[in-house]
């Protein structure tokens, strides 16, 4: 596109102006960057130093005195179990995550590639629920929770999202962009549909299933409301409800709190750069599709 | 294509002769999901209207009594404890939603076509601006909480560096508010903006060549090009914004706690959702906080539909 603001003033101008044009396209691009890059630096500044550096009367980015106290009252605080937390997080999302996959493939396969009587109401009606804002939930499925015992358990937090429908509708448009012929090579071959999906389709459904969940982890590590509303006793949070807790707890002090945003963030950002390309991606396919 | 059109006929004939006895095995792929589906999807439905009918609380089940409408009827009467804080929370959370949604667009949007270019490490832009969506909300709203403290936040470092007032973010009017939309812009444009670009990206060459060979400029290009090929995603973003906003929780409750109290009772930055939840598990009346859920909910599908509505007949 550039290339069509060449004028009839010569190469060298044009080659000057398209360089400054540049010039000025990095800055901008790198301005909005340190803008958004910033305050995640801050966050951890301020978790590596010391409560005499919290409130100096000037900005220091790197502290004056590396501390690792915060992250050690923290640790060390039986009353806020951090590390249980992060096991907790780790436990909840990964079990999560797994289940939707089993769970989601499964159904969406039976929705792309199977007839069956009220298939098409059933479908129906799981994407009619897309529309229903999920504040309706809140209550009843807190009550349902609670008479089922679960109040206070981690299964309490996994359960009810495995009636999300994204998953379901995600994995059914993934099987049925998939050409049908080596499924009939299988039945040719005297599979049953059971075999044909676990040695066919399943493994065919890999980048569909990474993104998937990807997607549910993140979402599920994340997540603040329902485990807050669930979880009530401390050694049971997960680290989304824990940091209002350490909120609670350390009323003013700052690095603190820092250190436990960032042992929260630590995994999901390890995560992203490892993976940013990919997650990007998975986040478009999915945000287009939803 | 007519081998797989008459294999598809021909496995739709087989599955037609196999329909004379009943056919377990679809079932058993979606039962897994539908048993969770029917009780914590479908059920719901139906047990949060039957509880909105109550006076409900979980932790004293001996007191709760059916009561009718009274629990809509207290929403819509002067003069009842919820009158106020309902009507104010949802009138904070459109303010909110009226605020943020056109940052939430133009922002993403100018960032989408700042890295629609040949740049080399536009990837590396794109990754970072999009990095914030990845963290916790709870995380983003302790992180405002600690950048806008009047004592030791950033925010008014920077601010006194400039020589401009240095108000109290998170305990006065307006700043209560344009601190958690500040924060939720930071956090939330990538996203938007990756879903514009990519949109972008499937625009043709074919099409941006075509107009500047009629003679439009970058301008015309971006109007009549960009736009109406963008109208499908846009309008689309619009609406899952709305409802992303709608749904304002851990900001407020991490920085503001939904204050500063106001004089006519509730707090000025307290979102509908943060009202919801108070009602329901702080002053456990779980049968109002229903009835609650569902008007809102009925005001959100009302406002999605007319958005789909408005945006579609302009096409």
């Amino acid at each position: 596109m550039t290339l069509q603001t060449r004028s009839e003033s010569g190469f060298a101008v044009w080659w000057r102006r398209l360089r400054m044009q540049k010039v000025l396209m990095y800055l901008v691009l790198t301005l909005i960057a340190l803008i958004v890059i910033l305050p995640l630096l801050w966050m951890l500044s301020t978790s590596l130093k010391p409560k005499s550096e919290w409130f100096l009367p000037q900005v220091y980015w790197i502290p004056r005195t590396f501390t690792l106290d915060n992250y050690e009252n923290i640790l060390n605080n039986p009353s806020l179990p951090i590390v249980r937390w992060f096991m907790n997080s780790l436990f909840v999302s990964t079990v999560f995550t797994v289940l939707v996959l089993i769970i989601d493939s499964a159904a969406g396969y039976a929705y792309a590639r199977m007839e069956f009587p009220g298939r098409r109401f059933l479908f129906g009606f799981l994407l009619a629920t897309l529309f229903l804002p999920g504040i309706m939930f809140l209550v009843p499925n807190f009550l349902t929770v609670s008479t089922l015992g679960l109040l206070n358990s981690y299964a309490g937090v996994i359960v009810p999202g495995l009636a999300g429908v994204f998953g379901v509708f995600f994995m059914r448009q993934f099987f049925e962009s998939i050409p049908r012929e080596l499924e009939e090579a299988a039945y040719i071959d005297g599979a049953n549909r059971v075999q044909t999906f676990f040695y066919v389709a399943l493994p065919l459904s890999k980048p569909a299933m990474a993104t998937l969940g990807i997607i549910t982890f993140l979402a599920s590590w994340n997540d603040f409301l329902w485990p807050l509303l669930i979880l009530k006793d401390r050694a049971l949070l997960t680290l989304p409800p824990g940091l209002r807790t350490l909120q609670g707890a350390y009323t003013s002090e700052y690095g603190q709190m820092m250190a436990g945003a960032v042992i929260t963030s630590i995994p999901v950002l390890i995560l992203y750069i490892l993976l940013q390309r990919y997650i990007v991606e998975s986040v478009q396919t999915a945000g287009l599709k939803g | 294509m007519t081998d797989v059109a008459s294999s598809e006929a021909a496995v739709t004939v087989t599955e037609k002769t196999r329909r004379f006895r009943f056919d377990w095995v679809p079932y058993l792929f979606i039962l897994p999901h539908l048993i969770f589906f029917a009780i914590f999807a479908g059920f719901p439905l139906i047990l949060g209207l039957v509880i909105s009918f109550f006076e409900y609380d979980i932790l004293r089940p001996e007191a709760n009594r059916f009561v009718g409408l009274k629990n809509y009827s207290n929403l819509f009467t002067r003069g009842t404890v919820e009158f106020p804080v309902f009507w104010n929370a949802l009138g904070n959370t459109a303010e909110f939603v009226l605020m943020s949604v056109p940052f939430l667009i133009i922002i993403p949007l100018f960032l989408a076509l700042l890295l629609n270019t040949n740049l080399t490490g536009k990837n590396l832009f794109r990754a970072i601006y999009f990095a914030p969506w990845v963290l916790s909300s709870a995380v983003v709203g302790l992180l405002g909480f600690w950048i806008f403290q009047s004592q030791g936040g950033l925010m008014n470092y920077y601010l006194r560096d400039l020589g401009m007032m240095t108000p109290r973010w998170l305990s006065s009017m307006p700043y209560a508010w344009y601190s958690i939309l500040i924060v939720t812009v930071w956090w939330t444009s990538g996203f938007n903006m990756i879903i514009i670009l990519a949109a972008l990206q499937n625009i043709p060459n074919e099409l941006y060549e075509a107009a500047s060979i009629d003679g439009a400029n970058w301008w015309q290009r971006f109007l009549y090009v960009t736009i109406p090929m963008l109208r499908p995603v846009l309008v689309f973003i619009v609406i899952i914004t709305i409802i992303a906003s709608f749904n304002l929780f851990a900001q407020p409750l991490f920085m503001t706690g939904g204050g500063p109290a106001q004089s006519g009772g509730g707090g000025s930055t307290e979102p509908i959702m943060l009202r919801i939840y108070n009602e329901g598990f702080v002053r456990n009346r779980m049968g109002s906080s229903a009835a609650m859920s569902f008007v809102v909910a009925l005001i959100m599908m009302v406002v999605s539909y007319f958005n789909f509505r408005i945006f579609r007949t302009r096409e």
